[in-house]
């Protein structure tokens, strides 16, 4: 098999705060292909972002990954000085962000922000950068490109801001993106859009891309392999009809349950009860458990290890191979 | 745009009115003959009456008002009573002194204010940040006639490499930038305090935003997160700060222009309080007032070049 795209090893995060070191990404690993499109699923704070930020190497300055390593195009990006991530970043490796309101610098036109990183990474000058610009708008599909680079962002609607977006971050073709949550704050019809866009532009490009999203429905149409996770660590991952046909994690099960179904109409939301414990909880077993309605005492005892389902499906929870059993077999992590 | 300078200049001849009208009220209202000051002390009271009748001192209150107004209006600011001559003309002597002392006192405070303010935003809480915000606090705290005297015993009488005082070589000789240094100094402190203050509270917000982790994410160089992408958004509360601090310099500074002997505005405001010389007084005050004004709106119009979002019409 070829080597992968991006390969990430037991990666952990932690955070330096008032009330200690804090793991915000609990030894977490996957790997994604190019032209893949990787969905990572999980509740706000389950650590996605942070898990996408530590690849990205913008963490928050009191965050550092303390172990693991994240092999991009088989160059280990942990072992990497700040100077030589900051050329890969936003040249190899591009990230779009939720907020397509605020991410775009208010003060300079659409064209000096597209222009940036053609010029920083790619050594165009201001001319060709304009004209690659221009292509580059007609591309996600703006009209009119050539009078929008002479616009400011407060000019463009929230679509067309995150189109603006994805053209930066596509601006200098690169082989992996990552995108956290690039629809949350858009409107449903500019949603839709948006998604088929970024699908089209994989295909073109032939990128990897990780999608980090809360929304099941946004699951199902971008991924070809989905990610699980629940505060800080990977619980499932399997490709996408395996994880929505036969999920096997009961949190995967609720995230499934919680999301509205119109075609059934006795259908009833069910919730996940609780909320995701806080960082700095001292958590015995298997993190999910005051919240799962199956625990029993070896999931409070004893933390999980990944089980087979079935080939590139795998599941970290005792019901898996029965409570009853004392040893799992393939015992691999933790 | 234009809109807004029309709209200003109306809002300027409204507060210009009013302020003289204050000023000439309580002038009116202090204690202090200016009839009996000229005439001077062996002057009998016949003398005096006739001096008062000269300078039309015994009409009535709105007469006399109105009789100022009317001349403020057609330029005429009329004529000091203590020296006889033209008070536009006393003022446009003074003034230069005053506006050089300005530039040289904001451009001290802008550069050392906003490089101190940026520094202790991105090194938050290191011993940059902290020595930054001591120096801060102490250039709000310090007074200028006690700073403008130590400086004046370090570089002037001890170390002799500065003058002691006085502005009297124009500012691009040697010998004038030299005259500038320690009132520029002494003056921009304070303002240099509150602009740190302000451009580190400013930057600590900025560099906090979205667009600055998509500058980032784009690959951008550290030094042009900050100071392209980050700056240019920070400076725009900072520029007000900048503005009100330039609005009162150009006002003249009565200690510093006295403890460096400078023949500026504020000296000669002081010491036409001092005589009663009405029309000297309402003279320096109305082209303060004026200044101040025309100042905030070079402020406002600075505000459409560094944010697009605003825009007056």
């Amino acid at each position: 098999m070829a080597e992968a795209l991006l390969r990430v090893e037991n990666l952990v995060t932690t955070f330096n705060t008032a009330e200690g070191k804090l793991s915000a990404v609990r030894g977490v690993s996957f790997s994604l292909q190019k032209g893949e499109t990787l969905c990572i699923v999980g509740e706000s704070g389950c650590g996605k972002s942070i898990t996408s930020l530590s690849i990205m190497g913008l963490l928050p300055s009191n965050g550092e990954i303390s172990s693991g390593a994240i092999y991009f195009e088989g160059t280990d990006l942990t072992k990497l000085s700040k100077e030589e991530l900051r050329r890969i970043r936003g040249n190899k490796i591009s990230m779009i962000f939720q907020e397509p309101m605020t991410a775009l610098n208010p003060v300079f036109t659409i064209g000096y922000q597209i222009r940036e990183p053609l010029m920083l990474h790619q050594k165009l000058s201001k001319r060709e950068a304009h004209e690659r610009g221009i292509e580059l708008l007609k591309q996600v599909g703006i009209p009119f490109p050539e009078k929008r680079m002479k616009q400011y962002p407060h000019e463009l609607s929230g679509g067309m801001r995150q189109r603006v977006m994805i053209a930066m971050a596509l601006a200098c073709r690169p082989s992996l993106l990552i995108a956290d949550e690039p629809t949350t704050a858009l409107d449903v019809t500019i949603q839709a859009q948006i998604l088929d866009l970024i699908n089209e532009l994989k295909e073109k490009l032939n990128m990897g891309v990780i999608m980090i999203t809360h929304d099941m429905g946004v699951v199902a149409e971008m991924a070809d392999r989905v990610m699980v996770m629940y505060a800080g660590e990977k619980v499932e991952e399997g490709d996408v009809a395996s994880i929505f046909a036969n999920p096997r994690h009961p949190y995967t099960k609720g995230l499934l349950k919680s999301v509205p179904n119109v075609d059934d109409e006795q259908y009833e939301l069910e919730p996940i009860p609780g909320t995701l414990p806080n960082l700095n909880e001292k958590l015995e077993g298997c993190r999910f458990h005051p919240r799962c309605p199956f625990a029993t005492e070896k999931c409070r005892a004893q933390s999980p290890p990944e089980f087979k389902v079935k080939e590139g499906h795998y599941v970290r929870c005792w019901l898996e191979k029965g409570v009853d059993i004392d040893e799992p077999a393939a015992a691999a992590t933790s | 745009m234009a809109g807004l300078i029309v709209r200003r200049f109306f809002q300027l001849i409204l507060l210009l009115i009013g302020i003289s009208f204050l000023v000439f009220t309580s002038m009116y209202i202090a204690p202090g003959d200016p009839a009996a000051i000229i005439a001077g002390p062996t002057a009998t009271k016949s003398d005096i009456d006739a001096i008062r009748e000269d300078l039309g001192l015994n009409d009535p209150f709105l007469v006399q008002y109105v009789r100022y107004i009317s001349g403020v209006l057609h330029g005429d600011l009329g004529y000091s009573y203590q020296t006889k001559q033209p008070v536009w003309e006393a003022i446009m002597t003074r003034f230069p002194n005053t506006l050089n002392l300005a530039i040289a006192s904001i451009m001290v405070a802008v550069i050392i204010g906003v490089v101190a303010g940026i520094i202790s935003a991105i090194r938050q809480n290191s011993w940059l940040d902290v020595s930054s915000t001591v120096f801060a606090l102490a250039g709000i705290s310090i007074p200028n006639f006690w700073l403008g005297t130590v400086l004046i015993l370090i570089f002037a009488v001890n170390l002799q490499i500065l003058p002691v005082g006085g502005l009297d070589h124009p500012f691009y000789t040697v010998e004038g930038m030299k005259q500038l240094i320690l009132p520029a100094i002494t003056l921009g402190t304070g303002s240099a305090a509150m602009i740190a203050r302000m451009s580190r509270s400013s930057m600590l917000e900025v560099i906090r935003a979205d667009f600055i982790r998509t500058a980032r994410a784009k690959g951008l160089k550290e030094r042009t997160v900050i100071w392209v992408h980050a700056l240019r958004n920070a400076m725009i509360p900072v520029i007000t700060v900048i503005g009100l601090n330039f609005g009162f310099l150009l006002g003249g500074t009565i200690i510093t222009e006295q403890v460096f002997a400078i023949n500026g505005v504020g000296r000669l405001m002081v010491q036409a309080i001092a005589a009663r010389d009405f029309p000297m007084v309402q003279g320096s005050v109305l082209l303060v007032a004026t200044l101040f004004v025309l100042v905030n709106l070079i402020v406002d119009i600075i505000y459409v070049f560094i944010d697009p979002r605003i825009s007056y019409d």
